[in-house]
């Protein structure tokens, strides 16, 4: 990256002297970045993403900041330089839209649902849902405060059960840890974690939370420098190529 | 307060105030924050009142923990010489400058129901995961070089001579212990005591890999503030005000019962 910024610089003087047109058109095109703040759950995806959209759009980079979304809303509102928001879920990016951060009005691009994950031996012989409600089975949820564990008090309104959980984690990356260190016998967590965690956990389908759809909504930032380039991205993950990374990854269609 | 400066140059009082100022700045940026109309509400909801229970509960058992366990190691580093003491005593601190939640990765990997003891103890019927248990041995893990440094510091500050005295008195060394060298150190105790309290109160990364969180069990009051700054963002700066103000408290009883015993 520095030596290409480098070559670039070296270049517009030299083309500068040599040939009109050029210029104009290394004028049209400097090295812009544009920073995306994504939730967590976007990590590997929107990499994949960003490094496609690179490869397509020359003098544009995109650097990422991964957090919670409402961290990264928190940080947004306190004037930290993001050109794209996309978070893990709707209300974050309704408090966003109400906060007037948002430029123009957001796109949903993917969802999620929950799954259940065992360590990959299940000692609990855990089957289905309902066997969570067994005290005996150690499962860990999200707190009902961030996403994922609403969408777990919602899976379990769906199927009309109550899990005593051994402990309710801050994010789903924490109860995902409790799995795969064989902690707990069980834990409530997305999709797409499953299949990221490969055969370090094995994942059950849950049919209750059919009607649990966590969306992920995206939209470019008000303050943003790079208006227009952060419009193109936004557009770029709703588009073909984005929607290819992110099915591929387990996520479902918005 | 205001006692001689004994011939400090005044310009070393500039960079003091900065560095004070760097401190209680914050603290005030944050009580200034504070919806002090609706803090009492905001204080003593449910889960905030169990939060500051467990946790002044734990904290409590964990410093008596540092004490049984730290008030010997101090002694034995500080009295004795033996060959890689100097290595023992790097190993004491490390907890001190490990990050909080690798040294929750270290004690799952120990206590966890598949870690090192964490058989041993499931055929005892010692289940620690997810229990208060695991939430006090967290805290005594990142507390316990606090007691061990300041003990350990105190007692080689006063020497043996005393000790060596009381011993060709006739005085066994149990007695010595317990009659000479212990009262001795009493504030460097004190300060020990007081020091691991306030960090097992603050203690958050270990206690959140290693014991989870949960209402009433294991959710401390760090652990809670966290969880409500996802929501409720007053609440949490309402509670982080109480952890400060627990945490003057607690430093200032130890300042003031040391002053009173010079």
């Amino acid at each position: 990256m520095r030596h290409l910024l480098l070559g670039l610089a070296l270049l517009v003087p030299l083309s500068a002297c040599s040939d009109g047109a050029l210029d104009d058109r290394a004028g049209d095109s400097p090295q812009v970045t544009i920073t995306v703040y994504a939730a967590a759950s976007l990590k590997d995806t929107f990499t994949e993403i960003g490094r496609q959209f690179e490869a397509e759009h020359d003098g544009v980079t995109v650097a990422f900041s991964f957090a919670g979304s409402s961290d990264l809303l928190a940080q947004i509102q306190q004037g930290a330089p993001a050109d794209v928001f996309a978070s893990a879920d709707a209300d974050t990016m309704d408090t966003a839209h109400a906060a007037g951060v948002l430029d123009g009005a957001a796109q949903d691009f993917a969802s999620n649902t929950l799954e259940i994950a065992t360590p990959p031996d299940n000692p609990a012989d855990v089957a289905t849902l309902r066997d969570l409600a067994d005290r005996r089975v150690r499962t860990v949820v999200c707190a009902p405060q961030v996403p994922c564990g609403a969408a777990a008090v919602g899976v379990q309104k769906a199927a009309r059960i109550a899990i005593p959980a051994v402990s309710e984690e801050q994010s789903v990356t924490d109860v995902l840890g409790k799995v795969i260190s064989g902690e707990a016998d069980a834990g409530l967590v997305y999709v797409t974690d499953v299949k990221a965690a490969g055969d370090r956990v094995a994942g059950i389908e849950i049919p209750e939370s059919a009607g649990v759809v966590n969306t992920y909504p995206i939209a470019p930032v008000r303050r943003s420098a790079h208006a227009e380039d952060a419009q193109v991205f936004a557009d770029f993950v709703v588009g073909r190529q984005g929607r290819a990374v992110l099915a591929a990854a387990g996520f479902g269609p918005p | 307060m205001a006692t001689g400066s004994s011939g400090l140059p005044r310009w070393i009082f500039a960079p003091a105030a900065v560095g004070a100022l760097f401190i209680v700045l914050p603290l005030g940026a944050m009580a200034s924050r504070v919806d002090w109309g609706a803090f009492p509400t905001l204080i003593t909801s449910d889960s905030s009142q169990a939060a500051l229970g467990l946790s002044l509960r734990t904290s409590a058992a964990s410093t008596v923990l540092c004490i049984l366990l730290g008030v010997p190691m101090a002694l034995v580093l500080a009295r004795t010489t033996f060959r890689g003491q100097s290595i023992v005593r790097s190993l004491v601190l490390l907890p001190l400058v490990l990050p909080p939640v690798v040294g929750g990765i270290a004690l799952l990997y120990t206590f966890g129901r598949r870690g090192l003891l964490g058989e041993t103890l499931d055929v005892l019927g010692l289940q620690i995961a997810f229990s208060t248990t695991a939430v006090v041995i967290a805290q005594t893990f990142v507390a316990l070089p606090f007691m061990v440094v300041s003990l350990e510091g105190a007692l080689r500050a006063t020497g043996q001579r005393y000790d060596v005295v009381a011993a060709t008195l006739g005085a066994r060394p149990t007695t010595v212990l317990r009659r000479v060298t212990l009262p001795m150190v009493l504030p460097g105790l004190a300060a020990g005591t007081v020091l691991s309290f306030a960090r097992a109160l603050g203690e958050f990364g270990a206690t959140l890999t290693f014991a989870g969180s949960l209402e009433g069990v294991t959710r401390t009051l760090p652990l809670e503030i966290y969880l409500q700054r996802e929501t409720d963002p007053d609440a949490a700066v309402a509670l982080s005000l109480v952890l400060v103000a627990v945490a003057i408290l607690v430093i200032g009883l130890v300042r003031g019962s040391r002053s009173a015993t010079p």
